[in-house]
């Protein structure tokens, strides 16, 4: 139960905030570049699912997991923040915890912070400091393979 | 329990097979007084609800139906255009009826070859080395299973999130595939199914693997 990397984009799609807690492969592109695709692939499979599902969509959560690889999790924001977590395929309780890093550190540490631009990539420390907090001490971090 | 659809998709990415199981129909019918209250457009030839939600109706939905009578595309069944009944004041109270859209065959098609490259991004994407593409996506209310084949051809099913058994029944499609379309001397590769003995097959194990208690024998 391990978790890989975060992605925070804002509602353009710009990247606000990358983490990494563990990862294996690069994928043989810069970040940015990585960053652009992982959010046009996330909004892509949006309309998708909007498209394909027999019913409407209410809550703004979705994942998907492939055999090894880890888990995508996305979470969306009503005010169009998206959170993309990567996780190891027997994560549980994904979705409070990103709602948990929603509420507890992008609200807290983002929203309410005067000097920090919405919009702009996130570079406060403690916001930083805080995530890594969090997410440590997610239960789905708890073993991670060496 | 219930299983949506199945699509088939060739090794190329586009669709070959589609098929829709038990998809439930959302129809809201509601009586409107004067003025509106949700604004109206016309997109893809249909009237569609752009802004505003009431009641079960989202936006999105399209218009069905004027006071029982159908609506298809803007015009309702004796000639009058839709819009121009809902703006005159004379008609209310009104009652409309909306439906969520279903997919026309083209929309469906353009969807599954969408699915196509965006399961290779994500085994691009992946921070583990060699990883597979999508094979599950889980939304809300529906659940996305996806089983690609050595040759590259994919199946996949939409069904509730409490479905079990998907894995079971995507080989025992990947099976009558091979029996019914394979084999069969007059198909071409990467073309679509049209056999019946393919359908009836399908439909049977669709409707098993519906049933609670099915066991992958």
């Amino acid at each position: 139960m391990t978790i890989y990397n975060l992605y925070i984009f804002d509602r353009d799609g710009q990247m606000l905030y990358y983490g990494e807690w563990t990862r294996k492969k690069q994928s043989g592109m810069s970040r940015e570049e990585e960053a652009k695709l992982m959010y046009g692939m996330i909004f892509s499979i949006k309309s998708f699912v909007t498209k394909m599902s027999p019913v409407d969509l209410r809550e703004g959560y979705l994942t998907y997991c492939t055999n090894k690889y880890p888990a995508l999790h996305l979470f969306e924001t009503p005010s169009r923040i998206k959170f993309v977590l990567n996780t190891d395929v027997g994560a549980q309780g994904i979705k409070e915890l990103l709602h948990q890093i929603y509420t507890q550190v992008y609200v807290e540490y983002v929203s309410f912070n005067p000097m920090c631009p919405l919009n702009k990539p996130i570079e406060s420390e403690l916001f930083a400091a805080k995530l890594d907090e969090v997410v440590r001490q997610s239960p789905a971090y708890a073993s991670r393979p060496a | 329990m219930t299983i949506f659809s199945l699509y088939i998709l060739s090794k190329s990415g586009g669709l070959i097979y589609q098929h829709d199981h038990n998809l439930p129909t959302i129809e809201n019918e509601k009586t409107f007084s004067f003025p509106l209250e949700l604004k109206l457009d016309v997109q893809n030839r249909n009237v569609m609800v752009s802004f505003g939600q009431r009641d079960g109706i989202k936006v999105g939905h399209m218009l069905v139906a004027i006071n029982g009578m159908k609506v298809t595309g803007q015009q309702l069944d004796d000639g009058r255009d839709a819009l121009q009944v809902l703006q005159d004041e004379a008609n209310y109270p009104i009652n409309l009826k909306f439906a969520r859209p279903r997919l026309t065959t083209n929309e469906k098609i353009f969807q599954a070859s969408m699915f196509y490259p965006l399961y290779a991004l994500a085994c691009q994407l992946s921070p583990e080395p060699r990883s597979s593409g999508i094979e599950v996506l889980e939304a809300d209310n529906f659940r996305m299973n996806c089983f690609q084949t050595l040759t590259g051809v994919k199946f996949m099913v939409i069904s509730d999130p409490k479905q079990s058994g998907v894995d079971a029944l995507l080989h025992r499609v990947y099976e009558l595939y091979a029996d019914f379309a394979l084999k069969n001397p007059f198909y071409s590769l990467e073309m679509p199914i049209r056999c019946e003995l393919f359908d009836e097959h399908l439909k049977t194990a669709l409707e098993q693997a519906e049933r609670p208690g099915f066991s992958n024998v």
